[in-house]
């Protein structure tokens, strides 16, 4: 459950280090050209067997756990390929925010892009929500995203986000039409740069036409 | 004035505007783009029915779907990776990005094609929808991947919201010894400092070890620099790479070349310039290094042993050593050397250039591959292929019993039906060997061109350096 400050669910524990974001969304869900159907894929092999069977004993698969919104990960959850697909198929399956020592730093930016809330805890404090996790009776989590802290059964912490993440997470800016308010500015700064610089501009388009007519 | 590292001073030159403490609006000189991390960037744009700002600054390339099997016209089959290279085409059209399509002779892998025509230059920020743009710090220009929603972003305003990252400096001295790479050296890095050893950072390397390698070893360094988890990796250009650049970009002549030349001289960090974070490693200590688990950082010297997770601590550490065991099956204590393989997969953007061809080349020369591999080669472009079958390397290696292949990403992903059968186990040159990345269930050994070579030719992994000479 979501609401503008405050996030609460069932947490599941991964405790896998560097999961990368090719586990996260393996190579044959990333042949769209939109966003749709990536739940299908996501965490394919640790959920499925290789028939396609989902595999009984992954925590995601079992029956008291449907509904799980949080997951608590190993360090630099989401390391690896830029693929933004590993991000919307967290979402798409319902999965509304990550608790990790730490995340691959690419994934970081396509999270907070996409209001997929990430919390970053020591090491202990996840040891300790992952045994919360473990359990059914102590798996609810909740994140106060405007007090920035943590709570479980057991944990109750602090986190950091950034000013601008912290309201890009409580107001979803549109970053795009923000930094669209300085197009002239960067239309000033182009000019000065190329001055300064010709050599930088049009560099793809002149090259392209040169390898053209060569 | 306070001395600079030469990422703030990049970082200084494209900053049309600070936004917080932590992000600056950072403008974007070269813009690549692929068929599969660009479409929904493009669908975003034209919901909100905004434009393509500066389409110059951009090109894109179809580089991760596209088939290699050899053949004249090439054609992707399945209909969902062809409806992605027929709607880059049509994005690229309706907003006059030039593009290198599945057919261009020039198409190839972005990492690949974007250097060797001139395309990268000194002090320039370089962004794309791929994780390996790290490449391009070989040349003093910052690269780093972007997500899709930061793909709509530069389409739509040519800059990044960018959250500045911290320095680091990793200083190599020494030369590397006989039978070890620039491959062999990034490794060694990785697995001293981690897969997040540089998270939060920019890798800065200097040092006379890097001085000495040539630039496309110097684009294998800065390319798995981000598997140590950096955001950016950079070499300070010198004579070599202002080279490299000048032979291949033609327009930057006269007049302009003077001042490139005299921008590109202050392309340096300052002398007490202050790094968050340093390292120093000698390089004649470098031996060939092949990865053992799941993660790059999960890697030995060639002569070393395999971890064994009792000697681990009992914390996360000893955990993922044994998840990665699990999955490759070796065993705790043994060497890697004499490892049988099945497989040997020379591409990628990290070593698929001349170079790379022509190392392994020189191994297998008077050699074949061992009965029961399949070895395939896949050109990190059109212009290295041809180059490759100019000198003979394609004939050496065909007749050798290597697949001559199109360029592609290929198998590094496995996105484009270059895919391993579970259990089979692979000598690499690529530069992830995670978990089911090249197939479901198949093992990655990451390893230099040269070792890929050896263990195509003996069967096993094998310490290149102890190949029995070849008088053939």
């Amino acid at each position: 459950m979501r609401n503008r400050h405050v996030l609460s669910g069932r947490a599941a524990a991964l405790a896998i280090e560097n999961l990368d974001t090719d586990q996260i969304m393996p190579k044959q869900f990333l042949h769209g050209i939109d966003k749709s159907g990536l739940d299908r894929g996501l965490l394919y092999d640790l959920r499925f067997d290789a028939a396609g069977q989902p595999r009984p004993d992954f925590v995601l698969n079992r029956p008291e756990r449907a509904g799980t919104s949080v997951l608590v990960g190993g360090a630099n959850f989401g390391c690896g390929s830029s693929r933004e697909h590993a991000v919307w198929g967290l979402q798409q399956y319902g999965i509304e925010a990550v608790i990790a020592p730490s995340f691959g730093e690419i994934f970081y930016s396509n999270a907070m892009n996409n209001q997929l809330l990430l919390v970053m805890l020591p090491e202990v404090d996840i040891a300790a929500l992952m045994a919360d996790a473990e359990r059914l009776e102590t798996c609810e989590v909740l994140i106060d995203i405007a007090a920035l802290r943590v709570r479980s059964a057991s944990v109750d912490a602090g986190f950091r986000l950034s000013e601008r993440h912290q309201r890009m997470q409580l107001e979803g800016l549109d970053v795009i039409g923000l930094s669209l308010t300085y197009a002239e500015s960067i239309k000033a700064f182009a000019q000065s740069h190329w001055q300064q610089q010709p050599w930088l501009r049009d560099v793809a388009s002149t090259t392209f036409a040169r390898l053209r007519c060569p | 004035m306070t001395a600079r590292t030469l990422y703030r001073k990049l970082v200084d030159a494209h900053t049309v505007a600070t936004l917080d403490a932590q992000n600056v609006l950072l403008f974007c000189d070269l813009h690549l783009m692929n068929e599969y991390t660009s479409p929904q960037a493009f669908a975003g744009l034209h919901e909100k029915a905004r434009g393509v700002a500066m389409p110059e600054q951009n090109v894109a390339v179809v580089s991760h779907v596209i088939p290699t099997e050899p053949g004249v016209i090439r054609v992707i089959r399945d209909a969902a990776p062809a409806l992605q290279a027929s709607n880059l085409k049509r994005n690229c059209e309706r907003h006059g990005i030039p593009l290198f399509d599945t057919n261009d002779a020039l198409q190839g892998i972005e990492h690949v094609i974007a250097p060797e025509h001139g395309m990268i230059r000194p002090g320039m920020v370089v962004i794309c929808g791929d994780s390996h743009t790290t490449t391009y710090g070989a040349l003093g220009a910052l690269g780093f991947g972007i997500g899709t929603s930061e793909v709509e972003h530069v389409l739509a305003t040519q800059t990044l919201v960018y959250r500045l990252a911290k320095d680091m400096r990793i200083q190599v001295d020494g030369t590397l010894p006989v039978g070890t790479t620039a491959k062999d050296l990034v490794l060694m890095i990785i697995g001293k400092i981690g897969a997040q050893g540089a998270r939060g950072h920019v890798i800065e390397f200097t040092g006379s070890a890097f001085e000495g390698l040539t630039v496309e070893a110097r684009f294998t360094v800065c390319n798995m620099a981000v598997e140590a988890g950096a955001r950016g990796a950079l070499m300070a250009p010198d004579a070599r790479a202002i080279a490299y650049v000048l032979q291949r970009a033609p327009d930057i002549a006269g007049d302009v070349r003077a001042a490139a030349l005299r921008h590109w001289a202050t392309l340096h960090s300052d002398e007490g310039a202050a790094f968050h974070v340093e390292h120093r490693f000698d390089a004649s200590e470098v031996a060939p290094h092949v990865t053992w688990g799941t993660s790059p950082d999960q890697v030995i010297a060639i002569d070393g042993t395999i971890p064994r997770p009792q000697e681990q601590g009992a914390g996360p550490l000893r955990r993922s050593t044994e998840q990665a065991l699990a999955y490759t099956g070796l065993t705790p204590g043994a060497s890697l050397q004499g490892t049988p393989i099945q497989h040997v997969f020379i591409g990628s953007c990290t070593n698929a250039r001349i170079e790379d061809l022509r190392a392994v080349a020189e191994v297998v020369r008077g050699r074949h591959v061992a009965a029961g591999v399949r070895a395939m080669v896949v050109p990190g472009s059109g212009a290295v292929k041809q180059q490759a079958e100019s000198e003979g390397i394609a004939e050496l290696l065909q007749q050798a019993g290597f697949e001559w292949r199109e360029p592609g990403c290929s198998m590094c992903l496995a996105m484009n039906g270059d895919i391993l059968e579970a259990g089979v186990r692979c000598a690499s040159t690529t530069n992830r060997n995670f978990e089911g990345r090249q197939g479901r269930g198949a093992i990655t050994h990451l390893m230099s061109p040269a070792m890929a070579a050896a263990a195509a030719v003996t069967g096993n992994i094998t310490d290149v350096r102890r190949l029995e000479p070849c008088h053939a």
